[in-house]
């Protein structure tokens, strides 16, 4: 195979691992857009304040330190031990339910039957007020996210590629992450997870029917309320997930809630309301900045994996608005 | 008059209707200013069915919404089985056995016919929120036991072809039996049916009458329905409310209210001379 070949596929598998992270992302915003009609603005934040609080919890970081110190003239930081990543996990996501039962009350509660704008402006507040809390919290410096999940080039995915250069000098085999293969296994099992559970059980089945009429939902007996809290709870769990793979691989800083921004051309590409689309959408822009990247480089310069996303994003809003795998939206007149 | 009688009374084709099992005492409904319903009194018997009636936008559907608790009425009370209801969540009073139509057709389009059918169900499925999410012992044998009472449902309604299909596919008619279907499967005490037959033709109507007879006599569900047909009210009910502008004109057997003055000026205007 030519060399040009051979590295246009490289672009591409690196374009697939980076497309599973903002598939991750891209998931959260799925379900709880499908569940309540609500662009959940605070995603990122959400994945970003997993995060925090999972490293938090790991290092047995005591919470509001810098707060209850400058109260306080005490001077506390550690509870002195580790917790272990086994319970750290379970204890993040009980915060993250926790989390979802505030929202629910403080916040959803009170805007029931506004418009979508209007939950919409209030989770850009919420994004604020998470990303907040989780300064004061957790304190504002970037730290490093082990979960025990491997870093690195993946040599064996290497050393089995190397025969497709055909003995070019210049080819050592495919490098890939092993990180970015565990978080291709991990969305797999993510989405049949969320699938098998939407499809196959009570809840799973209430959560469909909320997603698709309100008020039928109650007239079935389903209290909206409690669907509320599950969806953001799965929501949160999701973004703990998006949280451990992005802080593993780049560290637990703030920019991490800007990953939010990318993927809402994969929305536009996946789709708002499909699971499947926001996995094909994140994929696919993933491939597509890389490869594009790569053949036009050498003409435009470059720095064009900054908007190649919103490009693609704009041209799907042109042609096919509902997205890849979208509902198509017909008004019969 | 047969308000008169407590222990329930006989119809003209010989069934025996019970007790009191809803009492609606001195109910108002104000949005704003308008008054949508002006101290309205009446009951529902165990077994019979009870139609309201009215020409349009005189608050029927709201009567139904407060009825179901999509609608918290100012003043007034609603007696349930001998006890007064608490103002409550429509989810709640569903699960208290009263289950509804809507008059546009409110189903799950996405989903199937079936699984439409089966959130009818869901407030008799007792398994805790993990088991289910495990799909453990307990939550499968439930989820069979259900799908045992759906089908039966299905064959009830003679909905045996579409069980798969997705119900945005389905013609008018159609999905207005899988709304019935599925306030079925819940195994209502009263069944509440907002214009069951709006936008019908002839033949689909008749159909529609015998599964709302059918019900009754089988299950000896409570049904209250709003209907604009005349002619398939005075077919169906037992006893008729007729109510103008928010207030209640009339109330007894189909035969008492067709002769009721009030409601023959309601129906057919008063000349003002």
């Amino acid at each position: 195979m030519s060399e040009t070949v051979l590295f246009a596929i490289e672009a591409a598998i690196n374009g697939l691992s980076v497309g599973i992270m903002y598939s991750l992302v891209a998931l959260g915003f799925v379900l709880i857009f499908k569940a309540s009609g609500i662009f959940n603005f605070a995603q990122g934040v959400m994945a970003l304040f997993a995060a925090l609080t999972l490293v938090g919890f790991q290092e047995g970081a005591v919470p509001f330190s810098h707060l209850i110190n400058a109260v306080f003239g005490t001077s506390v930081h550690h509870f002195g031990f580790n917790m272990p990543t086994i319970i750290a996990i379970p204890a993040t996501i009980a915060v993250m339910i926790g989390f979802a039962w505030l929202v629910e009350r403080v916040v959803l509660k009170h805007l029931v039957n506004q418009e979508p704008i209007i939950l919409f402006m209030a989770t850009i507040g919420l994004a604020f007020f998470l990303e907040g809390l989780g300064d004061i919290m957790w304190g504002a410096e970037v730290k490093r996210l082990d979960v025990g999940l491997p870093q690195g080039g993946n040599v064996w995915f290497e050393e089995n590629t190397q025969w497709l250069g055909g003995g070019n000098e210049n080819f050592f085999g495919f490098y890939i992450d092993t990180l970015n293969l565990y978080a291709i296994a991990i969305a797999a099992i993510l989405v049949i997870a969320l699938v098998l559970f939407s499809q196959y059980t009570k809840q799973g089945r209430a959560l469909r029917a909320v997603a698709d009429d309100h008020q039928a939902a109650l007239s079935v007996g389903i209290s909206l309320r409690f669907i509320w809290v599950l969806t953001w709870s799965i929501a949160g769990i999701v973004a703990l997930v998006a949280g451990i793979m992005w802080g593993s691989k780049s560290g637990v800083q703030f920019s991490l809630s800007l990953i939010a921004l990318k993927a809402l051309p994969v929305l536009m590409l996946g789709g708002f309301t499909s699971i499947p689309g926001a996995i094909a959408g994140g994929l696919l822009i993933g491939v597509g900045e890389k490869l594009f990247d790569f053949f036009m480089q050498p003409i435009i310069g470059g720095a064009t994996e900054n908007w190649f996303a919103y490009m693609l994003a704009l041209a799907f809003l042109l042609f096919r608005p509902q997205g890849l795998f979208g509902e198509k939206i017909i008004e019969r007149v | 008059m047969l308000d008169t009688q407590p222990e329930g009374y006989m119809t003209a084709d010989g069934r025996q209707i019970g007790g009191v099992v809803m009492e609606l005492k001195n109910i108002t409904l104000r949005f704003g200013g308008v008054v949508a319903i002006k101290d309205i009194s009446f009951d529902i018997r165990q077994g019979e069915i009870r139609a309201i009636i009215g020409p349009n936008g005189a608050g029927k559907s709201s009567m139904l919404n407060v009825i179901s608790g999509f609608y918290n009425p100012q003043e007034g009370d609603l007696i349930y089985k001998g006890e007064k209801r608490p103002k409550m969540a429509p989810y709640m009073v569903s699960r208290m056995g009263i289950a509804r139509t809507f008059q546009n057709i409110a189903l799950f389009e996405g989903m199937s016919v079936l699984d439409n059918i089966m959130t009818g169900r869901m407030h008799h499925m007792k398994s805790g929120f993990l088991s289910q999410a495990m799909w453990w012992g307990k939550a499968a044998r439930e989820e069979e036991v259900n799908r045992e009472a759906v089908e039966k449902v299905i064959d009830f309604l003679e909905i045996q072809a579409i069980r798969k299909t997705p119900v945005a596919r389905l013609p008018y008619g159609l999905k207005k039996r899988v709304e019935l279907a599925r306030a079925l499967a819940s195994e209502p005490q009263i069944l509440l049916l907002d214009e069951p037959m709006a936008g019908m033709n002839v033949e689909e109507k008749e159909d529609m009458s015998r599964f709302i007879l059918d019900v009754n006599d089988e299950f000896g569900t409570t049904i209250v329905l709003i209907e604009h047909d005349m002619g398939v009210v005075m077919d169906l009910s037992d006893r008729v409310v007729v109510m103008d502008y928010g207030q209640k004109i009339g109330d007894g057997t189909p035969e008492e209210v067709m002769n009721n003055q009030k409601v023959i000026d309601a129906y057919l205007g008063v000349s003002h001379d």
